[in-house]
């Protein structure tokens, strides 16, 4: 297997540790944990999705493990404002704020509570399941491009998660870069719906939610093959990635590092393992081989 | 990762329960005080004592309860989940995921302390193992569960916060007339601040090593994955790296002074 050389990374505007980066939604809503995270050896991380309000997020069920993914629609919950003070125990360390509003006004009132801590602001524009946020701006190109404008007034480095429940997913991801992102993080979760045979009924509390894991990772590997051919800004590959070997076919396909998820729930320590099989000291450079499967 | 206090020998609690969640039928309702109320439906759990499930009250929520038996939870109404569970009748459905969590390690003399409902999650231990003594605390005589089954199992002691049965105050303050050096294994589950005391006592006491702890917290995914439970300073979940916890780990941790809602934020 190809193995990089270890190196400091610098990717969308980020100075990351390593290319493995902690996926927003997981892990993230308290300091603690994020540290957790990075001690065991995440990259960079990405806090839980903050926006204009707090929000106790969906009725349960909220997720579901299936064999080869998880499923889930959490409702966005998060503690708003107040997620400052828990930022104030990370100050220095690579984290990067995901933050979600329904309009470009609220994304840049959100991206203001935090411009003096985060590294980075990564922008929902893609969960699936929340009514008014997410989804439902990021599938209007018009309405991303103003966003991302919206968030870089605070001068800070942009990524743009997309969503991949759209026709065609590089016409957003050339909104992002025209709004001024310097950073497209492909892909959030692929929407999604179990039914319980038992009670008759959708498993998760809002019926609907959005599939990770393993199950979407080609689906991830093909969105960042089609952004890369369309875009020129950096790409972070997210979606199923779950050994050394998915980081460099997400490279291969043109990203330059990589968010981890789903993985967690398999093996809490996947960072640590990933990395271990991801660098040697004779590794090659990964400049070799982003978006090397392009011919 | 050295700085996570578990218990010894599992870094991250045992293999989870996977897939969606199983139907199950409510088969027998019995109230064990005027605020708690056991369920029991058709199927046994594989459990260790201590692990926990996501119960779905369909149309409500999802919400972690303990097993009381294999087949059945013990609840206390507080909110619309238990609300509902309460006024549930044989024959009506349930969804269960799990069981989840850690468990209890158990072995030799067994001290078994609980706060409340905090009884339901030690039911089996004291059911179960063979040389256990039980401290129940109560507000009152009225609130104590599962009293007259324990006292046939084991030695039962009681304490209440009006006097109306056993020590008058809180079941820490039975722990003056127990030696502690007799015990193997201390096992505690109740309110934060009821755990916070006997865990000063313990500590006190030099008793911390042998102690496990019974965590509650609010959860979503109960996985390890959402980060809903996570516990100050460790980053630990209580879903999968508890709920049991030895006490050791909790010394410095955020019980019995904070914990945070549904929507991260925290709350006294």
């Amino acid at each position: 297997m190809i193995t990089l050389s270890p190196e400091p990374v610098m990717m969308g505007g980020v100075s990351a540790r390593n290319h493995l980066v902690l996926a927003a939604g997981v892990l993230g809503t308290c300091a603690s944990s994020l540290s957790r995270m990075l001690r065991s050896g995440a990259g960079a991380v990405v806090t839980k999705s903050i926006g204009p309000e707090p929000r106790f997020g969906h009725p349960g069920p909220c997720l579901v493990v299936l064999e080869d993914g998880l499923m889930n629609a959490m409702g966005l919950p998060n503690p708003s404002k107040q997620f400052q003070d828990e930022l104030s125990a990370l100050s220095g360390e690579p984290v990067i704020v995901s933050i979600f509003g329904g309009n470009p006004e609220q994304f840049h009132e959100v991206a203001g509570w935090f411009a003096d801590k985060a590294q980075a602001f990564e922008l929902n524009v893609s969960c699936p399941h929340a009514s008014g946020f997410g989804a439902q701006i990021g599938t209007n190109p018009d309405i991303v491009k103003a966003c991302t404008e919206a968030v870089k007034e605070w001068k800070k480095p942009a990524w743009v998660k997309l969503t991949p429940n759209v026709t065609d997913i590089t016409s957003i991801g050339k909104a992002a870069e025209e709004g001024g992102a310097d950073a497209i993080v492909a892909i959030n979760t692929v929407r999604a719906m179990r039914i319980s045979t038992g009670m008759r009924r959708p498993v998760l509390g809002n019926k609907y939610g959005g599939l990770s894991g393993k199950a979407i990772f080609p689906i991830a590997v093909r969105c960042v093959y089609e952004l890369y051919e369309a875009c020129s800004i950096p790409i972070i590959g997210c979606g199923g990635v779950s050994c050394a070997e998915d980081v460099i076919e997400m490279m291969m396909a043109g990203a330059q590092g990589v968010e981890i998820g789903s993985a967690i729930v398999r093996d809490p320590d996947i960072f640590s393992h990933i990395c271990k099989d991801l660098y040697a000291p004779d590794g090659i450079s990964p400049r070799e081989i982003v978006g090397c499967a392009h011919g | 990762m050295l700085l996570m206090g578990y218990l010894p020998g599992k870094l991250w609690g045992v293999p989870m329960a996977e897939g969606l969640p199983v139907t199950v039928t409510i088969t027998k309702v019995v109230k064990e005080s005027p605020g708690v109320t056991t369920v029991f439906f058709d199927r046994e759990f594989e459990s260790c004592i201590g692990q926990f499930v996501m119960v779905w009250v369909e149309g409500t929520d999802e919400i972690p309860m303990a097993l009381s038996y294999k087949n059945a939870i013990t609840i206390q109404r507080v909110g619309d989940a238990t609300t509902r569970l309460v006024a549930m009748k044989p024959g009506e459905k349930l969804g269960i995921r799990g069981p989840f969590g850690n468990g209890f390690r158990l072995h030799g003399k067994i001290l078994a302390i609980s706060g409340g409902a905090g009884t339901a999650p030690l039911l089996r231990v004291g059911l179960e193992c063979p040389d256990v003594t039980f401290l129940m605390g109560a507000r009152t005589a009225d609130e104590l569960i599962f009293h007259k089954m324990l006292t046939e199992k084991c030695d039962v002691r009681v304490a209440t916060d009006d006097g109306s049965a056993g020590f008058h105050g809180y079941v820490a303050g039975l722990l003056d007339e127990i030696s502690l050096d007799e015990y193997d294994t201390i096992v505690v589950c109740g309110p934060d601040p009821m755990m916070r005391s006997v865990l000063s006592v313990l500590q006190k006491r030099s008793s911390l090593e042998k102690s496990q702890f019974s965590m509650h917290r609010y959860m979503k995914c109960g996985v390890g994955v959402c980060g809903s439970c996570c516990m100050d300073p460790d980053g630990l979940c209580v879903c999968r790296d508890g709920p049991i916890f030895s006490g050791l780990s909790l010394q410095n941790s955020e019980l019995g002074k904070y914990h945070r809602n549904a929507a991260g934020l925290k709350e006294k």
